[in-house]
C-alpha cells in the first residue's frame, strides 16, 4: 500500500495530496483491480447470452447477506459467497438437465432468491434500510484488506481464462461440437458462474448491487460492436472497463454522486458511440 | 488435399468392419428415442441416414459419440484387432452464430485444436497450422472472417475441416447439407468423395437431400426409431417402407 501512496501522490489531483485523502487513494486502486475483472468476466457473459443469469446472482448474493446477518455473522458476505456459489451450480445443473429455456429457469431462480431474502430480511417486522447500501455501493468505504482480496479475486479469475478460455467458448458455440473434442461443457459452465457469483458478491458492497450487472454486461456488448475477433474483443472490453472505471470515480469525486452509477453511465455512453460507429455487418 | 492416412490402418482395414452397432436403444425419460438399431458401417463407405424429423438421426450419432447413455453395444474395430476407442470427427448440425459474435474463423478452430488462450496474440505456428487444416477444404481463405458472416456452405466446411483435425477414423456429420445452396452442395459431396478415397475412413452422414444419394453414398439407413431399411440408394428409395414414412403415396398422385 506504501507503494501504492507514493505512487498516486505523483499525480496532479488536489485528493493526491501527501497524507490526505486515503479513502479516495484505496478507492482508485479498487477500481484498478476491480474494472478488468468486469471487463473480462464480461466477454463471457456477453458470448454465452448469461447477461440475465449475472442479474440473477446478484439477487442471490442479496439473499445471502441477509441469511448471514440473520445468522449473525460479522461479516455476512462469506455467506453470500457460498450461497451465490451454490446458487449457480445449481443453476448449471438444472439448466443441463432440464429442456426450458435458460431464461425461464434463470427466472425461477432469480424471483425466489429475491423473495427469500426480502422475507428473511423483513422477519419480525425488520427494516430493509440496513440494505440501503448494498443496493447502492460505496467504493469509497473500502480497504487494504479487501483490495488485495480483489486482487487475489483476479489474479484467480485470469489463470482460470487462461486455462479454460477455449473449451469454455467453445461450450457456448456448440456444446455437444464441444463434448466431442473432450471439452467437460458441465463444468467448465460451472466453474465460470460460480466465478461470476464469487466476483459479483464480494465486489457487491462497493460497485452496488443494482447497478454490478451492467459491468459484467456493457464493456463487453460495446466491445462487440467494434471486435472482430477475440484478441480485438477482449482488448476493446477491458479498456472500456478500466476507463469507464476512472472516469467514473473522477466524476463521483468531483459531483458527490454513486461511483458505481457514474461508471455504468459511462459504459452506457461509450456504448452508445461505439453502437453508431459499429462496423457494417453485411 | 494432401494425403496422408492412418499408421495403424492398412490394407487390413479394406472392407473390415469399423463400427459395429447392436440392438442400440436410447430412451429419454419415458419416451423411446431409438431401439433395436443394429448397422455396420465399413472403412472408406459413405452411409447415409435419412428418416423424418424426430426419428432420432441427431440422437444416433450423439450416441455413437459417447454423449447420450444406451443399451445395447457399439463396438469398435480398428485395422489389427485393434478394439479401443476411435476418433470421431463430428460436424454438429450448424450452430447458429449472430452475424455481430466476434468469433473469427481462427478463434473458433484454434480454440478447438490447441490449448494456446485465443484471447492473447497468436503464435505463428498456430495460424500456420489453422490454415493448413483449412486448405484441406478449400477453405484457406476464410480465417479472418467472422463466423456469423460466413455462407451455409462456408460454415459447413470449416466445421468439416475442423472435424478432420486430428483426423478421425470415422467422421460423422449431421445434415451437412441443410442450408446449403446448390453450388455449395455439389462442392460439399465432391469433398466428401475426395476425402473418403484420400483419407482412410468411413463417413455416416444424416441427409433430408434424396436426390444426390445416388451419386454418393454407398449406403442408406432409413431410421425412424428403428432401422427400417438398410441397402443401396435405388434400393431404400424404391423400399414401400421408404414410401410409407415420407408419405409419399398420399398426394395427389397416388402410389408412385
Amino acid at each position: 500500500m506504501e507503494l501504492w501512496y507514493s505512487l498516486v501522490e505523483l499525480l496532479p489531483f488536489d485528493w493526491a495530496a501527501p497524507g490526505s485523502m486515503y479513502f479516495m487513494k484505496n478507492a482508485l486502486l479498487a477500481v484498478l483491480v476491480i474494472s478488468p475483472l468486469f471487463g473480462l468476466l464480461s466477454t463471457m457473459v456477453v458470448t454465452n447470452r448469461m447477461s440475465f443469469f449475472s442479474d440473477a446472482l446478484g439477487h442471490s448474493a442479496f439473499t445471502g447477506i441477509a441469511i448471514g446477518t440473520l445468522c449473525g455473522f460479522a461479516d455476512p458476505m462469506w455467506m453470500a459467497v457460498l450461497l451465490a456459489a451454490a446458487f449457480a451450480l445449481l443453476f448449471t445443473y438444472v439448466r443441463h438437465k432440464s429442456h426450458m429455456a435458460s431464461d425461464t429457469v434463470i427466472g425461477v431462480f432469480s424471483s425466489t432468491a429475491v423473495a427469500l431474502g426480502i422475507f428473511i430480511a423483513t422477519l419480525d417486522g425488520g427494516s430493509f434500510t440496513k440494505f440501503n447500501s448494498i443496493l447502492i455501493g460505496d467504493i469509497l468505504s473500502v480497504e487494504p484488506a479487501k483490495i488485495g482480496l480483489l486482487a487475489v479475486i483476479l489474479l484467480v479469475v485470469i489463470l482460470l481464462w487462461l486455462a479454460s478460455f477455449n473449451g469454455l467458448m467453445l461450450s457456448s458455440i456448440h456444446p455437444a461440437l464441444a463434448n466431442s473434442r473432450g471439452v467437460k461443457v458441465f463444468w467448465q459452465e460451472a466453474v465460470f458462474s460460480m466465478a461470476i457469483a464469487v466476483v459479483v458478491t464480494v465486489s457487491m458492497t462497493w460497485v452496488g448491487l443494482l447497478v454490478i450487472n451492467s459491468l459484467l454486461v456493457l464493456p463487453a456488448a460495446a466491445g462487440r460492436n467494434l471486435a472482430r475477433n477475440m484478441r480485438q474483443f477482449h482488448l476493446f472490453s477491458i479498456l472500456a472497463a478500466v476507463v469507464a472505471g476512472i472516469a467514473g470515480l473522477m466524476t463521483s469525486y468531483h459531483i458527490g454522486s454513486s461511483a458505481g452509477a457514474s461508471i455504468t453511465l459511462y459504459l452506457a455512453l461509450w456504448f452508445a458511440v461505439t453502437f453508431l460507429f459499429r462496423q457494417s455487418r453485411m | 488435399m494432401s494425403v496422408h492416412k492412418h499408421g495403424d490402418s492398412g490394407p487390413g482395414c479394406a472392407g473390415s468392419c469399423c463400427l459395429k452397432v447392436n440392438d442400440l436403444g436410447v430412451n429419454f425419460g419415458s419416451e423411446e428415442v431409438l431401439h433395436d438399431v443394429s448397422f455396420h458401417l465399413h472403412c472408406g463407405e459413405i452411409v447415409a441416414l435419412i428418416g423424418p424429423n424426430g426419428a432420432g438421426k441427431s440422437s444416433l450419432f450423439r450416441t455413437i459419440l459417447g454423449q447420450i447413455p444406451h443399451t445395447g453395444t457399439i463396438e469398435f474395430q480398428r485395422a489389427g484387432g485393434d478394439k479401443t476407442r476411435p476418433l470421431i470427427g463430428y460436424v454438429p448440425q450448424s450452430p447458429s452464430f449472430d452475424r455481430g459474435d466476434p468469433v473469427s474463423v481462427f478463434d473458433f478452430f484454434s480454440a478447438a485444436i490447441s490449448k494456446w488462450p485465443v484471447f492473447l496474440p497468436s503464435p505463428k505456428k498456430l495460424r500456420e497450422r489453422v490454415a493448413g487444416c483449412l486448405a484441406r477444404v478449400h477453405g484457406d481463405s476464410l480465417i479472418d472472417k467472422r463466423m456469423g458472416a460466413l455462407s451455409g456452405g462456408e460454415l459447413q466446411r470449416v466445421l468439416l475441416a475442423l472435424a478432420l483435425e486430428p483426423l478421425p477414423h470415422i467422421l460423422v456429420l449431421d445434415e451437412p447439407l441443410s442450408g446449403v445452396d446448390i453450388d455449395g452442395e455439389k462442392q460439399l459431396l465432391d469433398m466428401l468423395d475426395e476425402i473418403r478415397t484420400s483419407y482412410d475412413l468411413s463417413i455416416l452422414l444424416s441427409t433430408h437431400d434424396f436426390a444426390t444419394l445416388d451419386q454418393y453414398a454407398d449406403k442408406v439407413l432409413l431410421l425412424k426409431h428403428q432401422i427400417l431399411r438398410v441397402g443401396p440408394p435405388a434400393e431404400v428409395l424404391a423400399s414401400p417402407e421408404f414410401q410409407e414414412v415420407f408419405h409419399l403415396d398420399l398426394g395427389k398422385g397416388g402410389r408412385r
